[in-house]
């Protein structure tokens, strides 16, 4: 074995310093060029903590993985040589800014389960619904506008309004989703500050994080209400087609094709690392999206897009979408039992009909972000409620996940909880601080990324 | 310059405890290093499979990079003292030492090392006699400001500057959230400075002494862990004097606690000049952002010469052993 190099180091050779003063290093020489919407991306505690969830050991009720393990990789995988097979040409080249024809026609299609009938030209295909997101934010909202969102709202969303320094209004939820009554003060607060909203986010199905859903006259009043007022709805709808009962929701979109753009996803009705979603807007916005999206991406990937056309050309992706839903009913019910036996006194949660979460509200005075260290150190994880709230609200509620493990281990990780929250119960009777307000903290960081499970 | 192109060295990093994501990172870093010189490293996470791997196939030498529990408490290095596998770094029992904070510094004053006063509280103390009568006891005493720190562990989790009494039960509660035993100390205001140690075969040498400024109010995980966000000084902006007192306070802290290899101690110079030992380190942190990597660098040397020479000095500590 040859031995390496031994740098010659003696005791005494570290002198003191001269005496002169050592210029400061902050680690980073590119610290005074970043855009002031780069401050508040730092490191966070919670977020380190997710770097466990990815162990064998911990349950990660966390991430909201779709269950890819309910799609046969035998099909993908003819679909995959079929389509380059017939199509290679064109899935290996730059395509067109708003994608592949015939995809935003079977998209024209696919939405048409949820009452929308557009136009192909009025369908913009994205890389995931997150860039349709990211392009509306950027073509609608300068710094300091304001939008408004549910309470609490999808964190990948907060992470784009925040990154185009927008300002974010929460609205309330009631058991039904989105409080029309909020809304309509939140409007009124904001037209007495002489402000207008640029646009309504919400997310009406299977609600991320909540679990809840609108019932159809709720979608029409919000809708009512925005049109109202002027102000345009963005209706995110990547779960429509995963309800527990089959029933599919009418898209608030069906009512209305200029005061609503609303977005979809291949994600979770086929697979997510395709990374294929779409926006439906109206025309002008579209001509703007399109323009958006070439300047971020030239065109989504035609990959991509070819693999999952294909797929609906040749499979029965109904009946995909029908064991995704079975896949999901069987862990959202063994999630809501296992909180039903595990949960202590003082514990509520949503049941949700479809998707991927249960939210939990624990009791009163309790603070999920602060019993996050402990849930980990017990091999549990989740997702702290400050993660859905811009302002650092939300600390009494943690999202549950139960997209992607096995239902038994669901059921373990709701038992570990239980003991968690047991614990941490004793810890704040015996300190009293049950009540005690606390600082607050940004939703920034307060998430795993999105490869956690 | 000879490399060790035959030498094969099993870098651990990860393990299940809350500094996973930092001890990756860690990691990453030294086997980057090592590969630098040639050296042959494969990284490993401590799980199921690790112990027939290393058995079946033993490398040359490990370089544990945990941190937190199992990693710094000593628990991996019994395991591969068990095995007869050389290793870098401390041996348990200086580990056991170290990594249990109110150990480390009760055998340091014994010692003659300036600490900061300190009461050790598990939860069930608080329980028994009644939180609000034992904080007053610690207001009392103490004052404020007070510094809440778990009794193990590191990257500044779940520790808590305390001003008013009114922070005191949060500071409790998420100091318990990270382990069952709080360390309560008396808040010493002055410079803050980080002295790595390393031996290289010929004892232990401290490195400059490396100054800590966070932007906030002080260097917890965020502080510590974005670049940008804390302002380094390497060597500290201290006279002669004080720099060559603290240096002489890590070799003390090094020597007393057993350690081997290398090593950080913190410490806070307090208004006299008079270096306040925090606490002391077994695999201090080697990220981009961590202070043993500046400190060697302040010191002129090449974190991949310093990490082979390591090696080879575990290697051959091994087997004059053997």
């Amino acid at each position: 074995m040859v031995l390496g190099y031994r740098p010659a180091l003696k005791a005494g050779d570290m002198a003191p310093p001269s005496g002169e003063s050592p210029l400061g290093n902050r680690l980073d020489p590119h610290l005074s060029r970043y855009a002031k919407r780069t401050h508040g991306m730092t490191a966070s505690e919670i977020r380190s903590l997710f770097a466990v969830a990815s162990r064998p050991e911990v349950v990660s009720l966390a991430g909201g993985m779709p269950n890819i393990a309910a799609l046969s990789m035998e099909t993908v995988s003819s679909t995959v040589a079929n389509m380059l097979a017939t199509r290679g040409q064109v899935a290996l080249q730059y395509g067109s800014g708003n994608g592949d024809q015939h995809l935003r026609e079977q998209i024209c299609e696919m939405v048409g389960l949820q009452g929308i009938a557009p136009h192909p030209d009025d369908v913009i295909v994205t890389v995931g619904s997150q860039m349709a997101l990211d392009l509306i934010t950027r073509i609608f909202c300068d710094p300091g506008d304001v939008i408004i969102a549910e309470a609490p709202s999808y964190v990948g969303a907060l992470g784009v309004f925040r990154a185009y320094q927008v300002e974010v209004e929460h609205v309330a939820m009631d058991e039904h989703g989105l409080n029309p009554e909020a809304l309509r003060e939140c409007l009124k607060t904001l037209a007495a500050q002489g402000k207008t909203p640029k646009f309504v986010y919400t997310i009406p199905t299977f609600h991320n994080p909540a679990g809840l859903s609108q019932p159809q006259d709720r979608r029409m009043e919000i809708l009512q209400i925005c049109q109202s007022a002027g102000v345009l709805i963005i209706e995110d709808d990547p779960y429509g087609l995963l309800g527990f009962d089959g029933h599919i929701p009418q898209a608030i979109r069906s009512h209305d094709s200029d005061g609503v753009i609303y977005l979809g996803s291949f994600s979770k009705t086929f697979a997510a690392g395709i990374r294929v979603g779409w926006a439906v807007a109206p025309h002008g916005v579209r001509e703007k999206l399109t323009l958006a999206a070439e300047s971020a991406v030239l065109c989504p990937p035609a990959f991509s897009q070819l693999t999952i056309s294909t797929y609906l050309d040749t499979q029965p992706w109904m009946d995909q979408i029908k064991i995704f839903r079975e896949v999901y009913r069987e862990r959202r019910d063994a999630t809501l039992e296992a909180l039903t036996q595990y949960m202590p006194e003082g514990t509520t949660w949503t049941h949700p009909t479809g998707g991927f979460y249960v939210w939990v509200t624990l009791p009163e005075g309790m603070d999920g972000t602060a019993m996050l260290p402990r849930a980990v150190t017990a091999r549990v994880a989740y997702v702290p409620g400050t993660a859905f709230y811009i302002n650092g609200d939300g600390r009494q509620s943690i999202r549950l996940s139960y997209s992607f493990p096995e239902p038994d281990r669901i059921r373990e990780g709701v038992r570990r909880l239980g003991g968690v929250i047991n614990e941490e119960l004793k810890l704040m009777h015996t300190f009293g601080t049950l009540g005690v307000a606390r600082p607050s903290v940004s939703s920034q960081g307060s998430t795993p990324g999105p490869d956690v499970v | 310059m000879s490399t060790g192109s035959a030498l094969r060295v099993v870098v651990l990093a990860g393990g299940l405890s809350h500094e996973r994501d930092v001890s990756v990172r860690s990691g990453r870093r030294i086997s980057e290093a090592l590969r630098n010189r040639g050296v042959d490293v494969d990284e490993r996470d401590m799980d199921i499979d690790l112990l027939p791997s290393l058995v079946a196939d033993p490398p040359d030498c490990i370089f544990p990079m945990f941190h937190g529990a199992a990693g710094e408490d000593g628990a991996i290095r019994d395991v591969l003292d068990l095995l007869k596998l050389p290793y870098v770094g401390s041996n348990p029992e200086a580990c056991r030492l170290t990594y249990d904070k109110p150990l480390a510094k009760t055998i340091l004053a014994r010692n003659g090392i300036f600490t900061p006063e300190m009461v050790v509280l598990p939860h069930e103390a608080f329980r028994e006699l009644g939180a609000s009568a034992v904080l007053d006891a610690v207001e009392s005493a103490f004052g404020f400001p007070l510094v809440i720190k778990p009794s193990k562990g590191g990257s500044a989790l779940g520790v808590s500057i305390v001003r008013s009494a009114a922070e005191l039960p949060t500071a409790m509660v998420s100091c318990f959230s990270y382990a069952d035993c709080a360390v309560i100390e008396r808040y010493i205001a002055g410079t803050e400075v980080a002295v790595s140690v390393i031996d290289l075969g010929d004892g232990p040498v401290a490195l400059p002494a490396v100054e800590i400024v966070p932007d906030g109010e002080f260097y917890d995980y965020n502080a510590r862990y974005t670049a940008g966000l804390t302002e380094f000084f390497a060597p500290a902006r201290i006279t002669a004097d004080v720099s060559q007192r603290v240096a002489e306070a890590a070799l003390n802290v090094h020597t007393i606690l057993g350690l081997t290899g290398f090593s950080r101690s913190d410490f806070i110079i307090d208004g006299e000049g008079v270096p306040q030992f925090i606490e002391a380190n077994v695999a201090p942190g080697m990220t981009e952002t961590s202070l043993l990597p500046q400190a060697i660098e302040a010191a002129g040397l090449d974190l991949s010469e310093v990490c082979l020479a390591l090696v080879n000095d575990a290697i051959e500590a091994h087997s004059a052993q053997a």
